[in-house]
């Protein structure tokens, strides 16, 4: 049952290398400033950072103390400060307020700030504002993508999602096409790209420019095809519980850049132990694929085998015991920490899951999903609601809700939240504004009203700007078709038909066969297709903006059916979950190529509903 | 070959020789004659200025600039002072220096650049000599002045004036002087009488040329080499004497027999030539000395000027230019009568080869015998860059092509390098273009520069062919030269903007590397503000439009450009150049229009400026974001006066936008906030801020039965709500009795399974049992399962005869403790089945 690669999958690029570039660059930039300093660090990028260069590194190169970015009065004696940061203008006003404070106690410093991925011009601005741009020196560390593991890379960036999606923000668009430019330039060009949204298309058209500007490498394509997302096409599967093991466990414990931290009822002991998670833990390798009702039949198996390979040693001579204890032994006993480590998550995960509440969620997110009692689906949310069960999950339900009815009526919109209100305060007046605006949750609307609205307003203004308002009017208005496009892409398998989880037969594995994660659907489709041809009533549904183009490349000999002609970059921008990527690499196995994911960030519905409250300062 | 050598003179080791380069095409009355003349090296152009010394205001002098052949470029009236000297910049532009140290600087067609003045203290005591110099800094200007002083400036183009020390005991005007470029500075080498001074920026410093005689007559002319290696002095006597310029080595000593003071010396020699040589010029005389006795002399017909060259020196008269050097080496081998060296012998052996003569072999042999073929090649192939008349050039050419047959691995770079030069060299060295390049002086000078000269002569098509020509990569070559000629086609007055924008358009087309968005900047410049936005049209990089638009004040397109782009920072870049730059009203109009650019300054403003949040709201008339905006500020809010004043607005916000449901639900916390209050001051329980559900939770936990049941009335919370809530309250109190009593006072809405699941939560199974009985049959089995009661559980399942809930208690029996009770089960099981 394990899944075990197909001898025949292409080799992944090595993307250590991205690593070491990021390593080099950042000790070139902390040289500039040669002396001992003190080191800011944002919360955020503590732990992307320790993946690059460790604290002896760091202080390799000059770097006294360490101090995570807090926005608060600091205390530091160190004459030169240097800041790494994200480009957000509320750290850069505090760093504004730290020196010109010091200025007011006449303290002369160094400031420097080193701004990754890049610095924005509205930080300067800030800067120059606050009439501390002559005092500080900036630069720009360009750490676009830390790879988590041989097949996901990922740009650390969980803002992008709010900031694009949400505030209109398209300032990280060019981030994107910058992470895609530096792919290209340490591994090859890409010759064909697809995809699909708004964000996406401006993604493509960035690295366009980037690419035309720059110098024209021809190299051996290492990605033959590059498949571009946002994540607002696809809203259904992030908002899904998820089953696999990898996804389960980002939902429990939270995986976080690549590790995760487990807690005494994990270790059975009394401190916390942090893993990383990823293809070198042998253990973790052969599960985080697998549906969470295997995993337990499949650990103890490994138990066992663990314990014959130790009881090799009886009956051995001397000579043998000491090359086992030389080669095996050391292996072994990893082997059994990692595992008893996984036993016991499983564990935990299992106590929390098997309670009649977690059956129920996941019952009622089926039938959501198949549209099936869906009126016994909102007394069970309602009374979720009034449980005060989980304030995340709640509105996790709402959402699964208004998307696949394609709203919801009035009289239930206004209960729910009234119901919901009344369980989490007024607060959440801003969080419902900002789901209604985003599409997650909203009221039903006759088709007729809207249609009515554009064409008035298309004869008030000439057709141009007529064009642009009904895109403004469709994106108000985003009709998520869940129910019609799962029918068009048979999303939902027939309900009755018995699903053996140990032997996946579709994607649909992933969510207990119950659903077709949307995105790794059309993801299958288009590659099938080689383009968007015969899925227009599909696109036309997830509201357009799709794409096809032939990339940078238009060598013919890269046509020859090398092994990365069976690469496929998949980019999410918005993020994408541990499912999906679980998904992608079982249609891989079953087409013979190879996903590799990179995404804004790593994403579930606990982080993507997070991002839309406006939690009180 | 005997015409070749026809115009050559020997002088010692030597030969000279004296090439006319064009038949001058002005017509000019008087000659040079009265006239100011200055002419730039490398075969620039030439500038006059007639009758310079008539001062009567009614008769203005004329300026005429000229190329080297003497076509006119321009020619104006001089209107400004008396003018002291013109010259030449390293750029082609025409320096006029005028009595009071003004100098004005005009560009090759005559129209005026710039000008500057070389300080107060030159245009008090007025300019008495002046000299314009090039040095790797640039062109610079060196002041006498009437005082006596030396004024320096080393770069025109970066003007740092110096005023030289004073040099001591100094009567009148100095005999003689010039600038030197040494060990990277600027020194002026000042003759007085039989004195020698070399001024540099600190000190005055009294110097003897070695082997300079001390009782030696005066000094009347100084003359420094073209690469300021060298130096020759004249002394009255006729002596000239020529040495390094750093006075440490003499070269030789010349007695010219001449003892008048000449007009103009020259140094005439090449890099790597055989021997020092300068040239003095008299009236009607020309003299070339070397290091031998014997001297060469010319007879000048007319009033000439000399132009010293990195390699020769050219002589410019009222109707000849011509070229005087020194023969090159290669030259004088192959041309030099009776010369059997190599390429001499090659030479010979292509011309008999030519007439199918078979003394051509004997040649060949004998070059090869000695194995100097190849030298013989190289020979032919340098000379012939050496040589002028592209008969000879060719005749040259021939013959190292036919030698390099006979080699086998000769490598052919040179030969070709040299036949393109030469081809490039005679174009412009042709009458119409007038620049006489030597082949030596075009390898100094770069084809870059050429091309730069060529584009600045406005000789477009010449300078692509010569691109083309020879493959210069096309963002060096062909697209500069383009982005010129658009630059100076977008100036011409007479044509439209359709016309001009079009035709640039057609010409720039396929050209790597243009920017429009600097053409289009010049076409601003010059007062076409439409030809600019038309050009800016053809810019594929939006990016680079804007900030032309944004000088010209196009601040809409300059946004939706910017927008266009993708480049947020650009957006931002216009969004705050527009807030400074528009009123307040008329910024947030644009913004409206523009939702990329809103919402990137709604951003900034969420943290910079909040106050200005609001009233962006304001202008839009959005008043759901303002309700949401007054939500959002009253959190911030610690006083619950002022909190419940921002909740106010927000209700008022939301019932303009129509939004009944957030108004309301803001008007209910208004109203929780003040109950909340109320209780806070009555019972001293911290209840402000909490949701409803909390606060009821609150209350309850602490007794406040009343107040939580008062909540619940006016809130209208769903009954089921509250009944969870409460239950859930009681057991966390394990207020057992008040439970029991919250049961019995109504029939449950939420059923009673709940209360038996929250007591077994308390680990009381004792109350848990009490409300078994009461569970609604379906959910019976659940409930006995949940308090242990496995009896129970099988007794209610077998009664309900349904088979997934009797598989349900199976599950939970032992087979050994229960062993009766499984075989019932398993019978009931077994009859539900078969139903």
């Amino acid at each position: 049952m394990a899944q075990t690669e197909r001898r025949d999958a292409p080799e992944l690029p090595d993307f250590s290398l991205l690593k070491r570039l990021a390593r080099d660059q950042l000790i070139f930039l902390l040289e500039q400033l040669p002396g001992k300093k003190d080191l800011f660090i944002d919360a955020d990028l503590m732990s992307p950072l320790d993946r690059i260069a460790n604290v002896t590194i760091l202080k390799q190169h000059e770097v006294d103390k360490l101090y995570k970015v807090e926005l608060k009065q600091i205390v530091s004696n160190s004459d030169q400060l240097c800041f790494l940061i994200r480009p957000r203008i509320q750290t850069v006003k505090w760093i504004s307020e730290l020196v010109n404070s010091d200025k007011a106690a006449g303290r002369f410093r160094r400031y420097k700030i080193i701004f990754t991925p890049q610095k924005f011009y509205a930080c300067e601005t800030v800067l120059e504002e606050q009439g501390v741009y002559g005092d500080v020196t900036t630069d720009e560390w360009n750490f676009y993508i830390l790879p988590l593991d041989d097949d996901i890379l990922s740009l650390e960036l969980p803002e992008f999602f709010r900031d694009n999606f949400l505030e209109g923000d398209q300032r990280w668009v060019t981030t994107g096409g910058s992470a895609l430019h530096l792919l290209q330039s340490v591994y090859g060009s890409f010759s064909k790209f697809y995809g699909i949204g708004r964000c996406a298309k401006m993604v493509y058209e960035s690295w366009r420019e980037l690419m035309e500007e720059g110098e024209q490498r021809t190299k051996q394509p290492e990605f033959a095809k590059v498949f571009l997302i946002d994540r607002d096409v696809d809203f259904v599967t992030p908002l899904c519980s998820q089953v696999v093991y990898e996804g389960l466990v980002d939902d429990i414990f939270r995986i976080k850049c690549g590790s995760v931290e487990f807690g005494p009822d994990v270790t059975s002991s009394d401190k916390s132990i942090k893993v990383m998670l990823n293809s070198q833990d042998k253990v973790f390798n052969e599960i985080r694929n697998e549906h969470f009702s295997n995993v337990f039949g499949f650990l103890s198996q490994k138990a066992k085998n663990l314990q014959t390979a130790y009881d090799k040693r009886r009956g051995m001579d001397i000579q043998q015991m000491k090359a086992f204890v030389a080669d095996e032994l050391k292996g072994l006993k990893q082997e059994h920490r990692l595992l008893s480590l996984h036993i016991g998550a499983s564990e935990s995960m299992m106590k929390k899951k098997t309670k009649q509440d977690f059956q129920e969620l996941l019952k009622t997110e089926h039938s959501l999903l198949e549209g099936f009692e869906v009126r016994e689906c909102i007394t069970c949310i309602e009374e979720h609601i009034n449980r005060q069960v989980s304030m995340i999950d709640s509105l996790r339900l709402l959402c699964l809700l208004s998307i696949t009815e394609n709203g919801l009526l009035s009289k239930d919109y206004r209960s729910l939240k009234a119901q919901y209100l009344q369980s989490y305060g007024i607060q959440h007046l801003l969080t419902f504004a900002n789901l209604k605006q985003l599409g997650l949750l909203q009221e039903q609307q006759t088709g007729e009203t809207l249609t009515v609205m554009e064409s008035k307003v298309g004869k008030l203004v000439n057709d141009k700007t007529a064009g642009k308002l009904t895109d403004a009017f469709s994106s108000l208005a985003k009709k998520s078709n869940f129910r019609a496009l799962s029918k068009k892409l048979a999303l939902v398998p027939k309900s009755g038909e018995e699903y053996d989880l140990r032997v996946p037969r579709d994607m649909a594995y992933v969510f207990s066969g119950a659903y077709i994660p949307l995105s790794c659907k059309l993801i299958e489709q288009v590659l099938e297709r080689d383009g968007w041809t015969g899925l227009e009533e599909v696109t036309r549904m997830l509201n357009g903006q799709e794409f096809a183009v032939t990339g940078g490349s238009s060598s013919s000999e890269a046509r020859n059916k090398t092994d990365a002609q069976r690469i496929v970059l998949v980019m999410f921008l918005g993020g994408c979950t541990f499912s999906e990527i679980s998904a992608l690499r079982f249609l891989g196995k079953e087409r013979g190529c190879r996903f590799i994911v990179i995404t804004t960030a790593i994403t579930n519905s606990a982080r993507l509903l997070e991002a839309l409250l406006d939690s009180h300062p | 070959m005997a015409f070749v050598t026809a115009n050559w003179n020997p002088l010692g080791e030597a030969f000279y020789r004296k090439i006319e380069l064009y038949e001058m095409g002005w017509n000019l009355k008087d000659g040079l004659r009265d006239c100011l003349v200055a002419a730039a090296p490398y075969g620039g152009p030439i500038a006059l200025l007639k009758e310079r010394n008539r001062r009567s205001p009614s008769a203005r002098p004329q300026l005429e600039i000229y190329s080297s052949s003497g076509l006119p470029l321009a020619s104006f009236p001089w209107k400004s002072g008396v003018v002291k000297q013109l010259g030449w910049t390293v750029s082609d532009d025409l320096l006029c220096v005028q009595e009071d140290g003004t100098v004005l600087v005009y560009d090759l067609f005559g129209g005026f650049k710039r000008h500057f003045s070389m300080g107060n203290e030159v245009s008090q005591s007025q300019v008495l000599e002046t000299k314009i110099f090039h040095s790797p800094y640039g062109t610079g200007v060196a002041i006498l002045t009437g005082t006596l002083r030396f004024t320096l400036a080393t770069n025109i183009d970066d003007i740092k004036l110096r005023r030289l020390p004073e040099i001591p005991g100094l009567q009148g005007a100095p005999s003689s002087w010039a600038v030197l470029t040494q060990d990277r500075q600027c020194k002026v080498l000042v003759a007085s009488e039989s004195h020698l001074f070399i001024l540099d920026n600190t000190a005055c410093t009294p110097v003897t040329p070695p082997g300079f005689s001390p009782e030696a007559p005066s000094i009347v002319h100084i003359c420094v080499s073209f690469s300021y290696k060298y130096l020759a002095l004249l002394t009255d006597s006729g002596h000239v004497w020529m040495g390094t310029s750093n006075l440490k080595e003499k070269l030789s000593e010349v007695d010219t027999k001449i003892k008048t003071p000449p007009k103009q010396m020259a140094w005439c020699r090449r890099p790597k030539s055989q021997q020092p040589s300068a040239v003095v010029m008299w009236d009607g005389l020309l003299l070339v000395v070397g290091e031998c006795k014997e001297t060469i002399k010319y007879h000048l017909d007319d009033e000439s000027i000399l132009v010293p060259e990195l390699d020769s020196v050219r002589i410019i008269s009222g109707t000849h230019h011509e070229l005087l050097q020194e023969v090159p080496g290669a030259c004088e081998e192959i041309f030099k009568i009776a010369s059997m060296a190599p390429g001499a012998l090659l030479l010979e052996a292509h011309k008999e080869y030519e007439k199918e003569s078979q003394k051509a072999d004997e040649y060949l042999r004998e070059i090869k015998e000695q194995s100097l073929l190849s030298e013989a090649v190289r020979q032919c192939v340098e000379a012939a860059g050496h040589e002028h008349e592209p008969e000879t050039q060719k005749t040259l050419l021939r013959a190292a092509s036919f030698g390099k047959c006979f080699l086998s691995n000769f490598p052919p770079e040179q030969f070709v390098s040299m036949c393109r030069d030469l081809r490039v060299l005679n174009a412009v060295r042709d009458y119409t273009v007038g620049i006489p390049l030597t082949h030596t002086q075009f390898k100094q000078m770069t084809v870059q520069v050429l091309i730069d000269r060529l584009v600045y002569r406005k000789l477009y098509p010449l300078a692509i062919e010569v691109c083309r020509y020879l493959k210069t990569p096309e963002y060096q070559g062909v697209s500069r030269v383009l982005k010129h000629w658009a630059c100076y086609k977008v100036q011409q007055k007479e044509e439209s903007d359709e016309v001009i924008a079009k035709s640039v358009s057609v010409k720039l087309a396929d050209a790597a590397g243009i920017s429009y968005s600097e053409i289009a900047t010049k076409a601003y410049e010059s007062g076409r503000t439409e030809l600019a936005i038309k050009l800016l049209e053809f810019e594929p990089r939006s990016g680079e439009q804007v900030p032309l638009l944004l000088k010209m004040k196009k601040s809409p397109l300059a946004l939706s450009k910017a927008i266009e782009s993708g480049d947020t920072d650009l957006v931002y870049t216009v969004v705050m150049y527009l807030k400074n730059e528009l009123n307040r009203g008329d910024f947030f109009m644009m913004l409206r229009n523009q939702p990329v650019a809103l919402s990137l300054y709604r951003q900034f403003c969420k943290h910079q400026e909040q106050e200005t949040l609001k009233d962006l709201f304001n202008q839009d008339d959005d008043h759901e974001e303002l309700g949401n905006f007054y939500v959002k500020a009253s959190y911030k809010e610690q006083r619950l006066e002022a909190r419940i004043a921002l909740l106010q607005s927000a209700v008022d916000e939301y019932y303009k936008a129509k939004n009944e449901f957030s108004a309301k639900a803001t008007e209910d916390e208004m109203r929780l906030l003040r109950f909340q209050r109320k209780l806070e001051e009555e019972k001293g329980e911290p209840l402000v801020g909490f949701s409803l559900h909390d606060t009821m939770t609150m209350l309850l936990s602490v007794g406040l039965h009343k107040q939580a049941e008062q909540l619940y009335k006016d809130f209208k919370v769903p009954d089921k709500r509250f009944w969870w809530l409460k239950l859930k309250a009681l057991a966390e109190k394990e207020d057992w009795e008040e439970l029991e009593k919250f049961a019995k006072s109504k029939k449950s809405p939420i059923g009673y399974l709940p209360f038996v699941e929250v007591c077994i939560k308390h680990h009381n199974k004792y109350e848990a049992k009490k409300y078994v009985s009461k569970v609604t049959p379906e959910q019976k089995v659940k409930a006995h399962l949940a308090v242990g009661d496995v009896e129970g559980a099988a007794e209610a399942a077998i009664e309900r005869r349904n088979e997934s809930e009797i598989s349900t208690v199976l599950s939970r029996c032992s087979a050994t403790t229960d062993h009766i009770l499984v075989e019932r089960l398993n019978r009931a099981k077994a009859t539900a089945a078969k139903k």
